[in-house]
């Protein structure tokens, strides 16, 4: 036992691909013997990573789900920022420069209207929870955005540490929430095409969240939701703590 | 052996992407990563157009950048388990109503926004 413990704990990012492997093997499986393939296994993949992430926060009380497991680290590595983002870039190599400019003002558009309106519900649900100063109002309107965001502006603002942590939780939620309802909404709401994936990803926002649902969706439109996901945190940084706390700021 | 001109091209872009973003971000004021990903796509995209303007790119190099193309789904997959998922639900129902409820809103907008704005 201790030289297999051994053995993991130096092969973590090995054990990762394996691990991953696991996992997406066994879904395809049930999606196709069980669910007659209805739901494509990329999906199921996905949902299975954010149950296995939720019994790891069980099990260690940690942050980081399944990867706060000793031996599971390596799941932690691969599905990190860097591998993430490496993985996001090269999803670009296949995508149309030119679609990608002749949809840029639906980008655009949509990304305004994503930070606003995400940014505004949060600040109503904040209010509607009893919360009355603008720093805790701005913060939690600016978790809504991303949990990137949420923190960002709340130590810009100086919110207290439980209203950050909140932030953060709603960013998750919201990461969570939109990988596991684009799939299923995708058709519905017309999103089938690269110009509709990019006004997709400027209203999401959240990079993991649209990256993930589009990947479940149809993996072609993963570079054109990516590549306006990737401002709005940004841009979400750049105005919750500056423009919209003045705002919140005159009001309360 | 060329299948690494293809990684160190998507590192190449990847890098110079992300450190732009880190230059608007801190020329901005703010703590955060400007459109990284976003530079580092068009990078990648007018690398891979040069290498093929000069005859440069064969299939090899092609496959360096195509695996991390492929493997994004898994990476998603792991990214998905190493989220907080946790104590996402249960730091409260403020956390899960202003995490969920305006996706579930958003996803009423979209139609709206694709109908007004998009030009055909």
């Amino acid at each position: 036992m201790d030289i297999f413990l051994n053995l993991v704990e130096k092969n973590g990012l090995i054990l990762g691909f394996l691990v991953i492997g696991i996992i997406v093997a066994f879904s395809e499986l049930f999606s196709k013997k069980v669910l007659n393939s209805k739901i494509p296994g990329s999906a199921i993949s996905i949902f299975l990573g954010l149950v296995l992430g939720y019994v790891g926060g069980v099990f260690t009380g940690g942050e980081k789900g399944l990867s706060d497991i000793a031996i599971f680290k390596g799941v932690g590595i691969l599905g990190g920022a860097m591998f993430r983002d490496f993985a996001i870039v090269a999803t670009a190599a296949g995508a149309s420069f030119f679609l990608v400019r002749k949809a840029g003002f639906l980008g655009m558009i949509s990304l305004i209207f994503g930070i606003g309106l995400f940014f505004l519900m949060g600040v109503l649900l904040a209010y509607a929870w009893g919360y009355r100063d603008a720093a805790s109002l701005c913060t939690i309107g600016a978790g809504a955005c991303t949990y990137i965001v949420g923190p960002v502006t709340g130590a810009a603002v100086g919110a207290s540490s439980e209203v950050i942590a909140l932030s953060i939780a709603a960013g998750v939620v919201k990461t969570i929430a939109v990988t596991i309802i684009t799939p299923i909404a995708a058709n519905k709401i017309g999103l089938n095409s690269p110009e509709s994936a990019m006004a997709f990803g400027g209203l999401m926002g959240t990079s993991s969240g649209v990256a993930a649902g589009l990947a479940a969706t149809d993996p072609k439109l993963v570079p054109y939701g990516a590549v306006t996901a990737t401002f709005y945190t940004g841009l979400g940084c750049l105005i919750c703590p500056s423009v919209f706390y003045i705002l919140l700021e005159m009001i309360f | 052996m060329k299948i690494i001109y293809g990684v160190a091209l998507l590192a190449l872009s990847y890098l110079i992407g992300q450190w732009l973003g880190e230059f608007f971000g801190n020329l901005l004021g703010i703590n955060a990563n400007v459109g990284g990903v976003g530079f580092a796509m068009i990078i990648l995209k007018v690398l891979k157009e040069w290498f093929i303007k000069n005859r440069w790119m064969s299939p090899d190099i092609d496959s360096g950048i195509d695996f991390w193309n492929k493997m994004y789904i898994p990476v998603v997959i792991a990214m998905a388990a190493s989220l907080n998922v946790k104590s996402a639900v249960s730091t409260g129902t403020l956390a899960i109503v202003a995490g969920a409820v305006p996706v579930v809103v958003s996803f009423f907008v979209f139609p709206l926004i694709l109908k007004n704005f998009h030009k055909n």
